[in-house]
């Protein structure tokens, strides 16, 4: 199963993406974690306020299976979560680009976007 | 990503299970499919319709001779001296200090004793058959016929109707926890009424050379009933909502037969047999510890290995949890100190270091409607 990835933003060898808006970022999980992840249940989301450091966890995602970290693609302190998530977790797995959104941060640091993937880089990565 | 280590075995099915796109992975020495399309669709499958699983990983040790069923009672802490012809039962073999070696069910076949075992503890069980009739005193045959032998489980409330299509085995004559020699698709097959879901449903023994044949029969022939394959994730799923332990999770050599409520399976009056003296004693004094149902009053789901506090006190450990697909519920399974195992009482489940409430609940989680009265 191929999905286009989106070349409007970075990827982390997480992964996780982030899509810059201005001074803020919104940062979700990619497809491909989507998918190795199976049906997800449960997401385990930051409190707006608080400070994540670029490639630290920062929340939790549950399939039915297991439980996996969430690895913050940037630094900075988050402005906004997707509460739909606490409702229907599962669009992360039917919209892992879209609605499946996890949190806006303020980005503290830009310079750190260049340690991210782009999406031809993440696509590679993750092929076969 | 993580390569599958190099010497995984494969069953007669791999092949199968690479076409329909499987993620395939590493299970008692096994490379296995968890899930075919979604844990969570696999499992509604079988509660609704009817799920197909390859177990073809797990042993068959047959037991023939004169003393077949002497051995069979000395080995096993049931007493297969019970079982009619055509008839299985629930059973474990314990070590002498009453810890379980495995949990197995044990069939009257035609020509002995048939013990189907975990595929992680194959190696175990044949080590202490093994070892018993070496040191024992029994006119018995032992063979292991894990490696010639496929198992194919059509399991869920459509499985009698789809196996129906398939055979002349009169279905309707096959209880539950039978089993009967027989065609099906061509295919000479051990049809057992027996399964691990909490559905209604059928474990197909066949020579491993035919698996594929009978694999495909039965999808194509199933696909207008709903037919799903299931893998390894929502077989762990279904046995949890229905209350059944697995092994190396709820049972292990550190657990006897009574701590895992299993102690009905237990005869103690059937005379000597491995383990009898130490599992008489727990069943005197009753057992140390109990294993409890749970279900979480939060978000949280409780896991393999995550502590349960009693007054903000360690008390006991999860041995399983998940997101119950059928109950949409956080159930669990937990050992607790005997005297604090009672339903309705409050614990705690330690979740990412936060303490979560649950509460002790009645097992199995999950019980099957009852058939419609025909």
């Amino acid at each position: 199963m191929s999905t286009t990835l989106p070349d409007d933003r970075r990827y982390s060898r997480e992964h996780e993406w982030v899509r810059v808006e201005g001074s803020a970022a919104v940062i979700g999980i990619t497809s491909f974690a989507a998918e190795e992840l199976g049906d997800i249940v449960y997401v385990e989301l930051p409190e707006p306020g608080a400070s994540l450091a670029q490639f630290a966890s920062f929340g939790v995602v549950e399939s039915v299976k297991a439980v996996s970290d969430l690895f913050a693609p940037v630094s900075g302190e988050v402005a906004e979560v997707n509460g739909d998530l606490r409702a229907s977790p599962e669009l992360l797995n039917s919209d892992p680009f879209g609605a499946g959104w996890i949190a806006k941060v303020t980005l503290a640091d830009p310079a750190e976007m260049e340690k991210l993937l782009d999406a031809a880089a993440y696509a590679e990565l993750t092929a076969g | 990503m993580t390569e599958a280590p190099a010497l995984l075995r494969r069953t007669p099915l791999h092949a199968a299970h690479l076409a329909l796109n499987a993620r395939m992975v590493p299970y008692a020495g096994y490379e296995m499919p968890v899930q075919y399309t979604s844990i969570i669709e696999e499992h509604r499958a079988v509660r609704s319709a009817v799920g197909l699983f390859d177990l073809s990983h797990m042993g068959e040790l047959h037991l023939s001779g004169p003393e077949a069923l002497a051995f069979a009672r000395y080995a096993v802490v049931s007493d297969p001296g019970l079982l009619e012809p055509g008839q299985a039962q629930y059973s474990m073999l314990c070590a002498p200090d009453g810890g379980i070696i495995d949990d197995v069910i044990v069939y009257r076949v035609e020509d002995g004793y048939l013990i189907v075992c975990n595929a992680a503890n194959h190696d175990a069980v044949l080590a202490q058959l093994e070892s018993l009739v070496a040191h024992g005193d029994f006119d018995v045959s032992l063979a292991d016929r894990s490696d010639e032998t496929a198992l194919i489980a059509p399991q869920g409330p459509r499985a009698a109707e789809l196996l129906s299509r398939l055979t002349d085995v009169d279905l309707s004559a096959l209880g539950n926890y039978r089993s009967i020699p027989g065609r099906v698709a061509g295919t000479e097959c051990l049809v057992a009424r027996t399964g691990y879901t909490g559905e209604d449903g059928f474990e197909l023994f066949c020579a491993a050379r035919r698996a594929q044949r009978l694999w495909d029969a039965l999808r194509s022939t199933g696909a207008d009933l709903g037919l799903q394959p299931g893998g390894l994730g929502s077989r762990d799923t279904l046995r949890l909502e229905a209350g059944m332990p697995l092994y190396g999770n709820e049972l292990d050599r550190s657990v006897n037969p009574y701590e895992a409520n299993l102690g009905r399976v237990v005869k103690l009056e059937k005379g000597e047999f491995v383990g009898r003296g130490a599992l008489a004693a727990v069943q005197q004094t009753g057992p140390q510890r109990k294993l409890v149902g749970l279900v979480m009053r939060d978000e949280a789901i409780g896991r393999h290995g995550y502590p349960v506090l009693i007054d903000g006190a360690q008390a006991g450990v999860v041995t399983s949890g998940t997101l119950s697909p059928t109950l949409g519920e956080r159930i669990a399974m937990a050992y607790l100190p005997a005297a604090a195992a009672a339903v309705g009482e409050s614990v705690e489940v330690v979740v990412r270091d936060r303490p979560h409430p649950a509460e002790q609940v009645k097992l199995p989680f999950y019980r099957r409607p009852k058939p419609d009265a025909a």
